[in-house]
């Protein structure tokens, strides 16, 4: 781990690392929409909309993961000032946002259906609503103060006040009546679900988080490397300004 | 060819808005790496380079100096 606090030999593993990631990923979503869509049968309540779930459930949880993610590389940029933390968080948030995004937008999709609505104000999809809101004020956050050790403290106090939200959703359909299903995979007594919707269900998931490691490697790569332009071009004033003066 | 019920609008309207929103995700990031590494080419090529990098480089030579002295 030590070694990983250098940004030059974290571009090193990047680079070695993101052709295989690239390749397992798509091999892994080759077979996950296999599964998904054609192998998964029909659910006997909701019909054919259950396909939404393969892309809905892993959506939802890399939204969680993000956020999470985001709260611990803060602790790193607060409490270890560790090199690579604030790049870690701030390239996280829209990546983050965009699963948000999807599980949001996939989940009126399929309640729609199954409910008759696109959306209410319960409790789960509220808080959710809320999560897509606070990666939008990061968002902001960094876009707003241009020295990044500056953004990233701010962002960081910003990033760990939210956090509190992240227990708020996955518990929300245990201590609020809510029209969204309780969890059905994760709980205490074992998963509800079929196998033959949970395997692919469970590939998919792993695809997509994948998916959102391989891209989280590469914006990091592209932070450290605008940090990096960032100090050649002012190391270039300062030298002009020294050579006129 | 997939049946998918009479949801089926429901169904595709999920997977394109997932396909388009991670497609374009992954468009940004991309060509924002490949930005920073034109930009980066173009300064190193210029001949400036970050104090960080600089000073590993003439560190040897400074002890090689301090050695014959």
């Amino acid at each position: 781990m030590p070694s990983l606090a250098n940004p030059t030999r974290f571009l090193d593993l990047v680079g070695r690392i993101v052709p295989w990631l690239a390749l397992a990923t798509a091999a892994l979503f080759g077979v996950g929409l296999y599964l998904a869509l054609y192998v998964a049968p029909p659910d006997y309540q909701q019909g054919e909309t259950v396909r939404i779930m393969f892309i809905h459930v892993p959506a939802a949880w890399l939204a969680m993961f993000g956020y999470t993610l985001i709260a611990i590389a803060s602790l790193g940029t607060l409490i270890w000032r560790h090199p690579l933390a604030d790049v870690a968080a701030k390239t996280a948030v829209p990546i983050g946002a965009t699963f948000t995004f999807i599980a949001l937008v996939t989940g009126s999709l399929w309640g729609k259906p199954m409910w008759g609505t696109y959306w209410v104000w319960d409790a789960r999809l509220t808080s959710v609503l809320v999560l897509f809101l606070l990666y939008l004020g990061l968002m902001a956050l960094w876009q707003a103060i241009d020295e990044p050790g500056r953004a990233g403290r701010a962002a960081a106090i910003l990033a760990l006040v939210g956090a509190i939200n992240v227990p708020i959703i996955k518990f929300s359909v245990d201590w609020w009546n809510t029209l969204h299903q309780p969890a059905s995979v994760f709980r205490a007594g074992g998963s509800t679900i079929d196998p033959s919707l949970l395997t692919p269900l469970f590939v998919m998931a792993v695809a997509f988080t994948l998916l959102f490691v391989l891209l989280h490697l590469l914006a990091m790569r592209a932070e450290i490397l605008r940090r990096r332009v960032r100090a050649m071009q002012q190391s270039q004033v300062e030298h002009a300004t020294v050579a006129g003066a | 060819m997939l049946n998918l019920g009479p949801h089926a609008v429901f169904i595709v309207a999920a997977y394109a808005v997932t396909f388009i929103a991670v497609a374009a995700l992954m468009l940004f990031i991309i060509a924002d790496d490949r930005h920073q590494r034109r930009l980066l080419a173009e300064l190193e090529r210029k001949g400036i380079r970050r104090r960080s990098a600089a000073a590993p480089a003439t560190a040897p030579k400074q002890a090689a100096r301090k050695r014959r002295a």
